[in-house]
């Protein structure tokens, strides 16, 4: 292969990476949001956070694998955008911190303030990054500040646009979702009650803010000018997808729900890097000055290394990976056994 | 403070913070694992309730660990994004190729390995759990392969217009002699950190007289003493090894270890210097002649390179500037580090003194000795890695990039962000260690849990 098509093929994986971990570290982030509103009573609220205990870390490494992969794959684009968004990776660096020890230190005591801090900390954690991500790929998509040395010269406030901080109430609404029709399938009785009223709750703002952010999107990026009049099955599907959810959840169909708060999750992203591409991060100063995957990328060697690599066990992951999700397929209550 | 003393504190900060979880997990994974295999093969409830007890402080550790190697992984490209640029085409490799390879495995199976006490044929539970700990050393390595690369650079050419370094011998890259000699002195330092845990905990235990029975913290004594004495002569010789190679490829970190000022032939070994870092002579030192020598070319005698001639040397092939790394801070992580494996050691055998002979009414200055010993590990490991990247400076990637070149631009990043992280940072990892402490002893001092119970609560 020669070095455009690895730069694409790259691009592509990324993508991918960066789909899969929003799909899953999706409903994590929801189920984390959901903690302290959808279960009072402590046993309740193990059962909820017993429902992603086998998989969240697991799923955390999509984006571990994604920030690897920019670092070895666009190594100017893993620099300019981590020294660029410097306080709010931060940020979110912090909350994904106190979120993973969270997980694993709230049950470990009986003392019930103890265990309220650590559901408070379980929801910071999950809602500080579900707000974040979208902050972060508007900006991407928007264009910020970059000069023609592949340096951010804007401050952290830059980041926090209307249309980014739009985008930031979408992708925790939609999370949020995505996680409430998670736990409607993966719990029981009340839990799974409560938890069908707060998608059906969580709905409407979801489905208002996404079309606010398309709207806003049509003015304030070139994606729309980029994909065209006609912006393709890919988008169209997405806002579809997220109107059909709740149909399917009056009919109490929760399979098919979460089948379109993923697919939802899953377009949008696609569509945000299909809008991007061949770029990767977008100079608001100078067209010149954007970052490609053609200048910021690694050399051919490197890619080609890594294509070999990822092509061999990326598969290998998903498979595993799945296999948890059957391995683990029952529904959680409170009268389980709770690990968490 | 200007942002490159910061940015370096904070990587010093997360890193070493970083290593004070990841070599217990190397460690006690293992050591579950064999656990739970005996239980598997034996059918003995006790090796069941001793994996699920060490499991319970391996699991506890392991989410700091994890938490705090997300930072180390963004960290290049928040703090140091010159060195991102500089190096990412080959830096970025084993990074990349550690979390799809390595932490996918770790983090899935371990998902399995808790959760699937009775969801799994007993033998494919204790397959989860030899995954979790082999993935976990894996991970070690790729990551080794990466600070080697910035040791001793090799598999690579500089790009045409010189802005960069570009992979192009992916072999030469795992096969870099830097990592051979390291991964072992890392491994075996894994093993011994869970050792000594072991031994403290269960020191605890066989003594106080805790529980019904004393079997199963007997066994665990036994078996950590074993652990920890092979553990301890496995990472001597490993570092004696490492030594010989630095010495090859960075005879500076070995001149500065050793406050060795001019070259000497044979070289002497100091046991004791206070010394002028400015002038670059001894104030005090007691030094044993010829030792040095020794160590280095395992006979006494051959030159070791001190550190005025390296200056010239260096000078000569990098041009005018300062080429000597912080010696004070070298030469006593050096001696911290080896004292503290010297009295590893001596734990160790003086332990199984008494334990191999099924004796464990042990005079109390010993045992109070194996109980605090745990803590010996955690200095030798900070201290260890403390020489290995200071005894490289003034370079981040020796020989090719400085250290004061890779921090990322003040255009993009401020002092006062770094500062700000820096803060940010030291108050959670003080809070989580005084949690995970207060944790880990609250489920060390415990015990045992029944074998009905499948819930890891107490």
């Amino acid at each position: 292969m020669d070095l455009q098509t690895l730069q694409t093929l790259w691009f592509i994986l990324i993508a991918v990476l960066f789909t899969g971990f929003f799909f899953l570290e999706g409903f994590d982030y929801g189920v984390g949001i959901l903690l302290p509103f959808i279960a009072k009573e402590d046993r309740e609220r193990r059962a909820v956070i017993n429902t992603i205990g086998p998989f969240w870390d697991g799923n955390e490494v999509w984006l571990i694998t994604a920030g690897g992969a920019m670092f070895a794959a666009f190594p100017h684009w893993y620099a300019t955008l981590f020294s660029g968004f410097y306080l709010a990776l931060i940020l979110m660096l912090v909350a994904l911190i106190i979120r993973g020890v969270a997980f694993e230190f709230r049950s470990k005591s009986e003392n019930p303030s103890w265990r309220s801090m650590w559901d408070w900390a379980i929801f910071a954690g999950s809602a500080i990054p579900a707000i974040l991500w979208g902050v972060a790929f508007a900006n991407i998509i928007r264009g910020v500040p970059i000069d023609q040395n592949m340096n951010y010269t804007g401050g952290f406030f830059n980041l926090l646009n209307p249309y980014a901080l739009i985008c930031g109430l979408t992708s925790l609404c939609i999370f949020t979702l995505h996680g409430s029709v998670f736990l409607t399938l993966k719990t029981t009785d009340e839990i799974r009650d409560k938890a069908m009223k707060a998608a059906i709750k969580v709905w409407a703002p979801a489905t208002l803010f996404s079309f606010a952010f398309v709207a806003y999107t049509f003015g304030e990026t070139d994606l729309f000018a980029r994909l065209g009049i006609n912006p393709g099955i890919v988008p169209v599907f997405s806002v579809l997808a997220l109107g059909s959810v709740i149909f399917l959840l009056r009919k109490n169909a929760s399979g098919w729900a979460f089948i379109m708060t993923g697919t939802a999750i899953a377009f949008s992203t696609i569509t945000i890097f299909l809008g991007l591409f061949p770029r990767v991060m977008v100079s608001s100063l100078n067209p010149e000055w954007n970052l490609t995957i053609y200048n910021a990328s690694s050399s051919e060697y490197t890619l080609g290394i890594m294509s070999i690599v990822a092509l061999i066990f990326v598969p290998l992951v998903l498979v595993y990976q799945a296999w948890t999700y059957w391995v683990f397929r029952q529904r959680v209550s409170k009268d389980s056994e709770l690990e968490y | 403070m200007d942002a490159l003393l910061l940015a370096r504190l904070q990587f010093t900060l997360t890193s070493v913070f970083h290593f004070f979880f990841v070599p217990l997990t190397l460690g006690l994974s293992l050591f579950v694992a064999i656990m739970e295999t005996a239980y598997v093969r034996t059918n003995n409830g006790m090796y069941k309730r001793l994996a699920k007890f060490w499991g319970n402080i391996f699991l506890i550790n392991f989410a700091v660990g994890v938490v705090t190697g997300i930072v180390m992984e963004f960290q290049f490209g928040l703090n140091w994004s010159e060195y991102s640029r500089f190096v990412g085409d080959i830096f970025g490799v084993p990074l990349a190729i550690e979390a799809l390879l390595a932490f996918f495995l770790e983090s899935t199976f371990l998902g399995i390995w808790v959760f699937g006490w009775d969801k799994l044929p007993k033998k494919l539970h204790a397959a989860s759990i030899w995954i979790v700990a082999v993935a976990s050393n894996l991970s070690a390595l790729w990551i080794l392969i990466a600070n080697s690369f910035m040791q001793h650079p090799v598999g690579y050419t500089m790009s045409e217009n010189g802005v960069r370094a570009e992979m192009n011998d992916f072999g030469a890259l795992l096969l870099n002699p830097y990592v051979w000699g390291q991964f072992p002195h890392v491994l075996s330092g894994g093993l011994t950190t869970g050792a000594f845990l072991i031994i403290a905990v269960s020191t605890y235990h066989v003594v106080r007289k805790t529980g019904p029975d004393p079997e199963p913290f007997r066994k665990s004594l036994k078996y950590g003493a074993i652990y920890g004495f092979v553990g301890t002569v496995l990472v001597t010789m490993a570092g004696h090894s490492q030594m010989q190679d630095i010495l090859k490829h960075q005879p500076m970190k070995v001149a500065a270890a050793e406050a060795l000022w001019e070259s000497e032939s044979p070289a002497s070994l100091s046991l004791f210097t206070v010394g002028n870092e400015k002038k670059l002579e001894d104030v005090f030192s007691i030094r044993v002649p010829g030792l040095l020598s020794f160590l280095a070319f395992n006979k006494f005698e051959g030159e070791v390179k001190g550190i005025k001639e390296l200056q010239a040397e260096y000078e000569e092939t990098y041009g005018p500037g300062s080429y000597i790394p912080p010696i004070a801070i070298s030469y006593w992580s050096f001696r911290l580090m080896v004292g503290a494996g010297t009295l590893m050691l001596a734990i160790a055998v003086l332990s199984l003194f008494y334990i191999l002979r099924e004796r464990y009414d042990f005079p109390g200055w010993i045992s109070k000795l194996m109980l605090w010993s745990f803590l010996l590990p955690y200095l030798a490991n900070s201290t260890g890695w403390i020489l290995a990247e200071m005894g490289r400076q003034p370079w981040i990637v020796f020989g090719l990039l400085r250290t004061e070149d890779a921090v990322s631009p003040s255009v993009a990043v401020s002092s006062g962000e770094v500062l700000f992280s820096l803060l940010t940072f030291v108050l959670i990892y003080v809070f989580l260690t005084v949690v995970d402490i207060v944790l880990i002893r609250k489920y060390a001092l415990a015990g045992l849990q029944p074998l009905e119970s499948n819930e890891r609560r107490i």
